[in-house]
């Protein structure tokens, strides 16, 4: 009963006889989705009062994105691309759940586990594109040179953490639908689903809100500066009050 | 009783005990942690996005324990990994 999509095989590879597991190709089915509805979006980008609806959509999607990075970072478009995609992807892997027969990829640990590996990759590569290798590692001996160990350990549970979290949510989704349906296959099934639907939202949220607080750990010098200045206006303010 | 049904009777018993108090304990944590995002955003209604926003992410960290012992209770029914060996003993 348990949801194995890693065991069950959607098909093989024509011409090498690969076999592929329901969790790659469901990823493959999520990606064309997105894929063909970025390019109908993107096709005739144009400024000025009359644009395609895809281009309104599009700018809705991409603005939100990019206001809730722009609450916690000073950066934001140096994290749009990274964080949007995941949030765009995972968004997509949980909505797509409606649709009946489709085996979502994020109930597969595999596919968490990639997505929380790219985090934890992401974490040197911003820090040391922010601020420098040789900053980026000072963060680990931040308070002192003891605390080495559970830095590095703190940094490699916290990503791992989140790829159960998601794994376990959107499973736990799942494996409560195919529960009510054996029990009490009518309409009760129903409301569980809008609550999967619900907390698979929640999920893309918060894995996209923590990878962006993970990633963006290590702060620039421009950005310290502009923390200084901020920290330093309502000072100022206050004197001239 | 052979060792399959004794493994799997205690398989199911914690399976059942785990998710029990994980759930247990992760709701009432995350309840508290709900009622006192509730009361500063009445107190603060301005501050509505800010708060709401780091309550969902402590909502979601508070939450893990929970679904660990969900994790753990899955594999302990549907993927445990003295199975085999007792199925294996069984045969015997």
């Amino acid at each position: 009963m348990l949801e194995l999509y890693d065991q069950q095989i959607a098909f093989y590879l024509p011409y090498w006889n690969i076999p592929i597991n329901w969790t790659i190709a469901s990823t493959w089915i999520v990606m064309v989705v997105l894929m063909i509805v970025s390019w109908l979006a993107t096709r005739h980008l144009k400024t000025g009062n009359k644009v395609s609806h895809w281009q309104t959509a599009m700018e809705v999607i991409v603005k939100g994105i990019y206001g809730q990075i722009n609450e916690m970072t000073k950066t934001p478009m140096t994290y749009l691309p990274f964080i949007g995609t995941l949030f765009l992807f995972i968004l997509m892997c949980n909505i797509l759940t409606i649709i009946p027969e489709f085996k979502t990829p994020t109930a597969s640990l595999s596919t968490t586990a990639a997505l929380a590996l790219m985090v934890l990759l992401g974490v040197p590569f911003f820090g040391i594109k922010n601020a420098g290798v040789k900053k980026y590692l000072k963060k680990y001996i931040e308070p002192s040179p003891a605390m080495l160990p559970f830095n590095i350990l703190s940094e490699l549970t916290s990503t791992g953490a989140m790829a159960v979290r998601l794994f376990g949510n959107v499973l736990s989704g799942v494996i409560i639908g195919s529960i009510c349906l054996m029990l009490v296959p009518f309409i009760l099934p129903l409301p569980m689903q809008v609550l999967g639907l619900f907390t698979g939202m929640i999920q893309a949220y918060i894995f996209a809100m923590l990878a962006l607080m993970y990633v963006s750990s290590v702060h620039g010098d421009e950005e310290e500066a502009a923390d200084a200045a901020s920290d330093k206006k309502p000072a100022n303010a206050n004197e001239t009050l | 009783m052979d060792l399959a049904a004794i493994l799997g009777s205690i398989s199911i018993f914690t399976a059942g005990l785990s998710l029990a108090i994980g759930a247990s304990a992760a709701g009432l944590a995350e309840g508290y942690a709900v009622a006192s995002g509730l009361t500063s955003l009445a107190q603060q209604p301005d501050e509505a996005g800010s708060i709401s926003r780091t309550m969902f992410i402590s909502l979601a960290i508070v939450e893990t324990s929970g679904i660990y012992c969900f994790v753990v209770a899955m594999i302990l029914l549907f993927a445990n990994p003295f199975w085999q060996y007792a199925i294996s003993l069984a045969a015997k």
